[in-house]
């Protein structure tokens, strides 16, 4: 099978390139500040399906790898004089070497035993931040206006930024179909349906689950690195919140949990829903009781997501929403 | 030096008691219906600030007005069960997380609407005890007496009466309970509101010694997690136990380490005893 004959492979990476060419193309500051944050959300949602939605392993502290890269990263532009683009892979690579240690204890735990781990990782993580002395402690570390220059300027930085986050959030979506459809994917789909009975039949479930859990791991350190790097500053608070893990949760539910397309299209509409939300002055205050209430309802009655639910009512979309 | 010690050690079980009484509830309802209570910590910033209104808009003494709120939390207890719970009571278990962080944001986002997020207090004092060396808020002691009781009405409740058995019945095993003729759905939505109501008495009692927002629930919910880990998940008067050992350690780390190191501490054990026992130390038993 060629993935690119495939429209469940090409679809979702369209959705991306279009969605993030756009400000790429017209130039506007407005919508790029919109556009990333939502393919933040896309490549963060994407990035937690590898590990939840094919394993099923519930994951509370996916913030953490964003947050723990986002820091490192950070400390290397800021304190080290470190370009982006090495920054953000050593970020990466720093979440990924936690989650390869974190993974071999803690996945040993099942079920919402697992969960429970993730929120004290998570909660630890944040109180270790707040406390350690070269990450700024609690409030955290600025970047020095003259690292621009060796970018032709802050807007040039940002542009940059911008491109850097559009490419990640293709590679990770492409990397979902890639594992899905491969030895590697059909494994972890066998470990969500039954662990054990996946075990008896020779996958491999500890060094499987890990790796997944290693690769889901990696790229929120890369996006944490570019999103500290556009604000400029890092603090403990924002790297490390509960919330954020929570409602990426909420973005892979809304699209489907397991499927391609669904963390994509959950992403973005969550983050538009809440947008509007924010805005509109009749709900601006109560924006998260409606977004609770909105959750509350897919999971009562559309437990599948959108696309779950799309391709279960109409079968022959199954071709096109993967 | 001694003396010091002797103080934070007193100080942090007091404090230890309420986190035991609202780490109870969220043990009972993952002890029957294995569901980890999300909407834990919203419940105890409601039971603050029904605290709170009732003490200053009707001028009631705080500990009637946590009595008050018993009831009426009870109530609470089971429309969450019925609307949010009973449906997906089966379902795989990022329903039930989902579901009821659901109601979590509901409340919270309400709350903030009406309550903002700014800081709110229980001017009540009880005066100042003095034992040797110990000087200890009136407020605190009560609370702790207050949770001893409420602890011991719960023993008696699962042990002693018809209701009470048939929740730990369907704790042990819901399928045989059933075949027992008990009817489980009406026993899980009276362990939830059981729940929901020992998280508001917690939080009642934690305003009249601790100033609260509407989001403080959520550090609390935290602690209460270590707490259920450290007595056992599912284990209701374990719970108590491991609110006195967490009280303990918040008492006692701050001597050694700065402040802001108690939560690593706290966490990281948290993961490390889930790892190496995680039915808790004391084990599960409902």
């Amino acid at each position: 099978m060629k993935p690119w004959r495939q429209p469940g492979f090409w679809l979702p990476l369209l959705l991306v390139l279009v969605g993030g060419g756009v400000a790429l193309v017209l130039r506007k500051d407005t919508l790029r500040e919109m556009m990333f944050t939502l393919l933040m959300y896309v490549a963060l949602a994407s990035s937690l399906n590898i590990l939840m939605g094919y394993t099923g392993y519930v994951n509370f502290g996916h913030i953490v790898f964003f947050g723990l890269g986002g820091y490192t990263g950070f400390y290397l532009i800021s304190q080290h004089g470190w370009h982006l683009i090495p920054a953000a892979l050593a970020g990466g690579l720093a979440s990924a070497l936690l989650a390869a240690l974190l993974g071999l204890a803690v996945l040993r735990l099942r079920g919402a035993y697992f969960a429970l781990a993730t929120i004290g990782i998570n909660e630890a993580a944040r109180a270790f931040v707040n406390n350690f002395g070269p990450f700024g402690g609690p409030t955290g570390l600025f970047v020095n206006f003259a690292v621009y220059r060796e970018y032709g300027g802050a807007p040039q930085a940002l542009w940059l930024t911008y491109t850097l986050m559009v490419l990640t959030t293709l590679i990770v979506v492409g990397l979902s179909y890639w594992i899905k459809n491969s030895r590697f994917g059909l494994g972890l789909l066998a470990i969500r349906e039954d662990e054990d009975a996946a075990m008896v039949m020779g996958v491999r479930a500890p060094t499987a689950k890990t790796l997944a859990y290693v690769v889901s791991a990696f790229f929120p350190g890369i996006i944490g690195t570019l999103f500290f790097f556009k604000n400029g500053n890092v603090e403990p608070g924002d790297a490390f919140r509960l919330q954020m893990s929570i409602e990426v949760l909420v973005m892979i539910m809304l699209g489907g949990n397991g499927t391609i397309l669904g963390p994509v299209l959950g992403a973005a509409a969550y983050e538009r829903l809440r947008g509007y939300l924010l805005t509109s002055p009749l709900f601006k205050s109560l924006h998260l009781a409606f977004a609770g209430l909105a959750l509350l309802l897919i999971v009562l009655f559309i437990p599948a997501g959108l696309i779950g639910w799309l391709r279960r009512r109409f079968p022959f979309l199954r071709r096109w929403l993967e | 030096m001694l003396a010091q010690i002797l103080a934070s050690l007193v100080d942090g079980i007091l404090l230890g008691f309420v986190y035991g009484l609202a780490a109870m509830g969220l043990s009972l309802i993952w002890g029957v219906m294995r569901v980890i209570n999300l909407s834990h910590g919203a419940i105890m910033a409601l039971g603050m600030f029904g605290t709170y209104l009732l003490f200053t808009h009707l001028g009631l003494n705080p500990y009637l007005a946590i009595l008050l709120m018993a009831p009426a939390s009870l109530l609470f207890g089971f429309l969450v069960y019925g609307v949010a719970v009973h449906r997906i009571i089966n379902a795989p278990y990022l329903s039930s997380l989902l579901a009821t962080f659901a109601v979590n944001m509901m409340v919270i986002g309400i709350g903030t609407a009406v309550f903002t997020t700014s800081l709110y207090n229980v001017d009540f004092s009880l005066g100042t005890v003095r034992a040797g060396v110990l000087a200890l808020p009136g407020t605190r002691l009560t609370a702790a007496l207050a949770a001893l009781l409420i602890t011991a009405a719960l023993y008696l409740f699962l042990y002693r009466t018809r209701p009470g058995k048939a929740i730990r019945a369907v704790a042990n095993n819901r399928a045989a309970a059933e075949l027992m003729s008990i009817p489980s759905a009406q026993v899980l939505a009276l362990s939830f509101g059981i729940g929901t109501m020992l998280a508001a008495l917690a939080g009642g009692l934690i305003t009249t010694f601790f100033p609260f927002t509407i989001l403080s629930g959520s550090g609390y919910q935290s602690k209460s997690f270590v707490i259920c880990v450290l007595g056992g998940l599912g284990n209701p008067l374990g719970a108590l136990l491991g609110g006195l050992i967490l009280g303990a350690m918040e008492g006692l780390i701050p001597i050694a380490l700065p402040v802001s190191w108690v939560p690593v501490v706290e966490f990281t054990l948290f993961v490390l005893i889930l790892l190496i026992r995680p039915s808790g130390l004391l084990g599960a038993r409902t």
